[in-house]
């Protein structure tokens, strides 16, 4: 079996007297949606905070891409090839839609340390922002400022910026959250989409969203993860459904 | 950019159209100065986001270089200026690896506590006055020429800068580089997600910005023939954070239009009546709370 993509082993964070993160371990394989779900207060977003290094875990190491990552901050690991998108939308709102993109792909295209020609008219960084755009059906909002997207187009643009990177694996921190009935529908179609073609990690709160799309499903509860299965034996799993118990996404 | 091509333009064509006299041309010539300083600083607030309060440090850096070589007979602007704007550059560095490692208000008074080692740094020089400053033997030459004493020719040395400072300015905001510093500026995070470090950019953006600063400083001893350390003083980096602000943070013109509405208003409020601080200090405040977006953002609604 080919090597994961990312490997997770031990890995261990406290607040105070509370463990947040408590021995976690777990990989995820090249291809296809892995999910992590978990009940409010699971440790979620402390999980995802280390797993792209902008909180340092107290024990336990990360591989990603065959390298050790635990000690790198938030800029290398993106630079390895590790995207993440945030739960509270984060974009540029004073850049057009075009150059969040562009600033993405600029990142993996040579120096920026470049300060005479306009970056706005790098041929180069344009297309391949446009592409980004194009894969998740932003590419009619180009030239728009991202500050005045719907919310769900902004999810939609998070996702291209990650696109623009050429990730190696998608870290989706809830793409859904806050978005409408209609747009969760239209996100989900792009993430379908999108799982042929790259290795996503997504942490997610809507049930039926992860169900749809997972291939693989790992629940945290109280900082540990108690079962990573395929999601049919996930949903069937007793433990998994008396943490659950009282919510009634599962049930 | 149009409003900034305007006043370049009238500034270009101010001696001949009945603003030759002496005290005119110096007084646009301080305009210009500063105006030269606000554009370096308009490139750290505006471009980078980092409000400093220890501008005038910079300035007054590259001031006394010129004393400095001044006192030891070096004239020449082909030494003057690039050890000046070097000097400048470096404290701007050397300063600016510590502080821009902080961020908001703790950026603003670490910055205000360079600038005041600066300060009294200066004021303690003996050798160069100390408190009293510094009478400079004559002005700054180019290739032994004495062409700076021409106040004509001062005052389009004055322009020429400005506008290549301005341009300068745009080319580096548009840039790859200025495009991470913007961004960061932005949300400094989704920097950080796409790959980018922000901390080197900030800090080359800081040392240019010195740069910058540090030939205004030149052109200023020259203008007076005459440096003191108040010319690094607290209130001199408040004015030109002023003039950013009340130009307006949505372009780099603003910055030009800021400092020239500033020195302008403050000249013309000083001829009305002795008291003119009371006058200016209100007009200020209004401005800020009725000016959204400076100067700049009054052009573009109107």
């Amino acid at each position: 079996m080919a090597e994961p993509i990312l490997a997770v082993a031990g890995l261990r964070k406290r607040f105070g007297g509370l463990a947040v993160t408590d021995d976690v371990s777990f990989s995820v394989a090249e291809g296809g949606i892995h999910a992590v779900i978990g009940p409010n207060g699971a440790g979620k977003t402390t999980l995802i905070h280390q797993l792209s290094g902008t909180l340092r875990p107290d024990a336990g190491s990360i591989r990603f891409a065959g390298r050790e990552v635990t000690g790198m901050g938030l800029p290398r690991r993106a630079r390895l090839g590790l995207a993440r998108s945030f739960q509270i939308t984060s974009v540029l709102p004073g850049f057009s839609v075009l150059e969040n993109a562009a600033l993405a792909v600029q990142a993996r295209s040579g120096s920026s340390f470049r300060f005479m020609r306009p970056a706005a008219g790098e041929r180069a960084l344009n297309e391949q922002a446009m592409a980004a755009l194009d894969q998740v059906g932003l590419g009619a909002r180009a030239g728009m400022m991202a500050g005045v997207l719907s919310h769900g187009e902004k999810r939609q643009l998070e996702l291209a910026i990650a696109l623009a990177m050429r990730p190696r694996l998608l870290l989706l921190d809830e793409p859904l959250a806050g978005a409408g009935p209609e747009e969760t529908e239209r996100l989900i179609g792009i993430l379908l989409g999108l799982k042929r073609a790259y290795t996503i990690l997504l942490v997610e709160h809507d049930m039926q969203a992860v169900f749809a799309l997972a291939d693989r499903i790992s629940v945290l509860v109280y900082g540990r993860i108690i079962a990573t299965d395929a999601p049919a034996a996930i949903r069937a799993d007793p433990a998994v459904r008396a943490a659950y118990l009282g919510e009634d996404e599962v049930a | 950019m149009r409003a900034a091509l305007v006043v370049l333009a009238a500034l270009a064509a101010a001696p001949f159209i009945g603003f030759g006299e002496g005290y005119v041309l110096t007084l646009l010539a301080r305009a210009m100065i500063l105006a030269m300083a606000a554009v370096s600083l308009w490139l750290l607030v505006g471009g980078a986001g980092m409000v400093s309060l220890g501008h005038a440090a910079m300035l007054g850096i590259g001031a006394y270089a010129v004393v400095v070589l001044d006192d030891a007979r070096i004239t020449d602007a082909l030494v003057v200026v690039p050890v000046a704007m070097g000097a400048a550059a470096l404290f701007a560095l050397v300063t600016g690896a510590v502080a821009i490692r902080t961020s908001g208000v703790h950026f603003i008074m670490i910055t205000l506590a360079f600038g005041q080692m600066a300060f009294f740094t200066t004021a303690s020089l003996a050798a160069y006055g100390g408190d009293d400053g510094y009478t400079l033997y004559g002005r700054t030459t180019i290739g032994g020429q004495r062409w700076l004493e021409n106040r004509l020719v001062f005052h389009f040395l004055c322009l020429g800068l400005l506008a290549l400072a301005l341009a300068g300015g745009q080319m580096l905001l548009a840039s790859r580089f200025g495009r991470v510093l913007r961004a960061a500026r932005e949300n400094p995070l989704r920097v950080q997600a796409v790959g980018f470090s922000p901390y080197p950019y900030r800090l080359i953006a800081y040392g240019i910005a010195g740069a910058i600063a540090g030939l205004a400083g030149v052109l200023m001893a020259n203008a007076a023939e005459f440096v003191a350390p108040s010319y690094l003083a607290w209130q001199r980096s408040g004015d030109l954070l002023f003039m950013v602000i009340l130009g307006g943070l949505g372009s780099l013109q603003g910055a030009v239009l800021g400092a020239l509405a500033f020195v302008l208003l403050e000249e013309w409020l000083g001829h009305l009546t002795e008291h003119w601080r009371l006058i200016f200090g209100p007009l200020l405040v209004l401005s800020v709370l009725f000016l959204r977006g400076g100067l700049v953002g009054v052009l573009r609604r109107g």
